[in-house]
């Protein structure tokens, strides 16, 4: 079943990334002022709303976690915020090659990238708090606890630091700004892409999750062949 | 009421161990002496240039010498099993949230005031003349940065990698909170008056104050009965 | 009687394996309960979670009513585990005043300096403990377990780590503990010491309970008894 669902979703964003490749590159024009370059906005927004997509559903899942104390929760919000952070690297290594082009240099300490930077930094924690933690129930509750902070401590860092300064591009999507900034053509294909990248990250996030779940049953079996190890006789011999 | 009670009852404890120890103090007094010491070869004292560093430099002394505080904080229950006996007492778990981050605000406002006497006689600064920004800002700020601590103190007690896993856990997490304490001591650095700007700050560091005792309060059982 | 510690069919994972299986066990009032097992058995996990220490996944657990977190049962209970649980920089009395506080204790300085005297610490009262000897700390920590005579005591391996002289003092605060009242669940290694003072024992593997009841003569006369009837290995 849960391999089914990944080679078709797999199957389903490739193919469609494969044909939003097609339409990026051969069909839809240059743009007006940027040049050949604007094309790397397909990729760069895309990642950024699956991060984010995929740090509140990490989010969500620690606190149903939580509240259910079942560990399937834990897999699948270990694994969105794996593949959250991921897409973070991407949508920041892409902004940064697109700023280059276009600002001239790699880096502006804009709010917009400070967040991500930060997101990176606060996800990075959380993924490396899972490798110092081996039990995994502590591992759940602990990395759970993190993941409340942080994704909240987010929300706070992405206003304070839009008060403190701001040099990126402002919205240009119609959902913001009502329309007229970005042509109709140009903003679908930003939805279809998100939706071929959302899709292949659904794909990632199944196969983590079984990844976990099996990590899971080996530190299990693990336990239970230390149960048995140490004899009777270790138990009566004390007196 | 209960929880405030016990909170203080073990913020006292560990203020009179840290009395007889001095372990925390001394090493972030001196610590951040040394890097005071430090900055005086970067930033030009008695500048124009040293009050707006000024700031920043002060918040990010205090919040490094924090972490050498915090690291001490749970880890000081580990001995003897204390963090159990702790934990097997009627004390809830929010309570010893509570009251860590109670006795971290004391040991990081003593090393706050060490700092800022050493900054005024190497930097020519008087930092000293809007004495109620300076305590509102300060107390708000130090608040905020000793509940984290206290609470990722916590979270972090049982690991391997403690004394690495707590910075790197909890520096992304203050970052609105310094960059408000560090915006608004420009101002009282530099003997103005808050305007709009600062107050905006001021909120920030209320609110995150709010956000994050809460959550820590609510969290505590989660982080520490395991 | 009442029960004074109740769980029903209580699950406890580490990940996906259970470190408590389905256990079901009531302690009645007064008994004096001896948790047998292997290494790994559960023992310990299960006093954890009876001391509020550990978080479990299904089923109940009651203490006087309560669930384990609970203020009143907390306040009823007296844990030592395997640390002494005192603090090396402070005194022997200062450890006890403040213990006494967060146990709600009457009168904490009074209680302090009885128990002090009680295990004859009195000598060195403003002595840090970091100066005590091995048996004068394991004294202390007895001081501090019985320090506001608990209703309900849980002992994890107390003759393990104890010297002759603490153990004798163990001893006699545990028949008076006895005499007062007080329910006693203890987990041990040494079946002799544990099956001497128990009423009623009860057998742990791999989380399962195995057997439960009162304790018998046969018991005492031969201690690898129970294993060999009640666990699957046997007594290898």
């Amino acid at each position: 079943m849960r391999k089914k669902s990944i080679y078709l979703l797999a199957g389903a964003g490739g193919l469609l990334l494969i044909y939003n490749l097609y339409r990026i590159f051969l069909v839809l024009p240059d743009e007006a002022m940027q040049g050949a370059i604007y094309r790397i906005i397909f990729f760069h927004v895309p990642s950024a709303f699956t991060a984010m997509s995929a740090y509140f559903a990490g989010l969500v899942l620690a606190m149903l976690y939580l509240s259910s104390g079942d560990l399937k929760y834990d897999s699948l919000a270990a694994s969105v915020n794996e593949v959250g952070w991921a897409f973070s690297i991407v949508n920041v290594t892409t902004g940064m090659i697109w700023a280059r082009i276009i600002w001239g240099i790699w880096w502006a300490w804009d709010f917009r990238l400070t967040s991500v930077l930060v997101g990176i930094i606060v996800y990075g924690g959380y993924l490396m708090l899972r490798k110092a933690i081996d039990e995994p129930t502590q591992r759940a509750r602990l990395s759970a606890a993190l993941s409340i902070f942080g994704s909240i401590d987010m929300v706070i860092v992405w206003k304070s630091i839009e008060w403190f300064r701001t040099q990126h591009p402002g919205p240009v999507l119609s959902i913001r700004t009502g329309g007229g900034n970005i042509d109709p053509a140009m903003e679908h294909m930003i939805y279809w892409n998100w939706l071929a990248i959302g899709l292949i990250a659904m794909a990632i996030v199944l196969i983590r999750t079984g990844q976990e779940a099996m990590s899971r049953e080996i530190d299990s079996l693990r336990r239970l062949a230390n149960a048995y190890e140490s004899p009777i006789s270790e138990a009566v011999t004390h007196e | 009421m209960r929880t405030i009670r016990q909170s203080f009852l073990l913020a006292g404890k560990d203020l009179a161990l840290e009395l007889r120890t001095k372990e925390s103090l001394n090493a972030a007094a001196a610590f951040s002496v040394v890097i005071l010491l430090l900055f005086s070869f970067v930033i030009d004292p008695g500048t124009e240039e040293a009050k707006e560093f000024g700031s920043g430099m002060l918040w990010l002394v205090f919040a490094f010498a924090g972490a050498l505080v915090f690291n001490r904080g749970f880890s000081r229950e580990l001995p003897n099993e204390c963090l159990d006996t702790l934990l097997a007492s009627p004390l809830s778990a929010a309570s010893l949230v509570l009251g860590k981050a109670i006795a971290n605000l004391a040991m990081l406002i003593v090393v706050e005031i060490i700092s800022l006497v050493v900054f005024g006689l190497f930097f020519d600064i008087r930092w000293w003349l809007r004495p109620a920004e300076l305590a509102g800002v300060s107390f708000l700020a130090t608040w905020g940065i000793s509940v984290i601590g206290s609470v990722f103190g916590a979270l972090t007690v049982n690991l391997r990698l403690r004394e690495l896993m707590l910075p790197v856990l909890i520096y992304p997490l203050l970052l609105p909170l310094l960059m408000g304490a560090i915006e608004t001591s420009i101002k009282i650095l530099a003997n103005q008056p808050f305007t709009d700007y600062e107050w905006l700050w001021m909120r920030v560091l209320v609110v995150f104050d709010v956000i994050f005792t809460s959550l820590a309060l609510a969290l505590a059982d989660t982080i520490l009965v395991n | 009687m009442a029960a004074a510690i109740e769980l029903n069919r209580v699950w406890k994972f580490y990940g996906d394996y259970p470190a408590l299986n389905d256990l079901t066990l009531a302690i009645e009032e007064r008994q004096c309960c001896a948790l047998l097992g292997r290494n790994g058995a559960g023992k310990t996990t299960l006093l954890r979670v009876l001391a509020g220490l550990s978080p479990y996944q299904k089923g109940v657990v009651s203490l006087f009513g309560e669930k384990p977190r609970g203020p009143n049962a907390r306040q009823r209970t007296g844990f030592l585990g395997h640390g002494i649980g005192v603090y090396e920089d402070l005194g022997a009395l200062e450890n006890l005043k403040f213990f006494a506080r967060t146990l709600d204790v009457d009168k904490p300085s009074a209680a302090a300096s009885k128990w002090l005297d009680r295990v004859g610490l009195t000598r060195v009262a403003q002595m840090p403990v970091r100066q005590f000897s091995r048996g004068m700390r394991q004294r202390l920590a007895l001081a501090r377990t019985f320090l506001h005579t608990p209703d309900l005591l849980l002992l994890d391996e107390p003759f393990t780590s104890l010297d002759d002289r603490a153990i004798a003092m163990l001893s006699d605060l545990l028949i008076e503990a006895r005499l007062r009242g007080a329910t006693i669940v203890l987990s041990t290694h040494q079946l002799r010491e544990a099956l001497a003072i128990a009423s009623h024992v009860a057998l742990v593997e791999n989380g399962k309970l195995r057997f439960t009841g009162q304790r018998t003569q046969e018991m005492l006369e031969d201690p690898a008894l129970l294993y060999r009837l009640y666990t699957k290995l046997g007594a290898d």
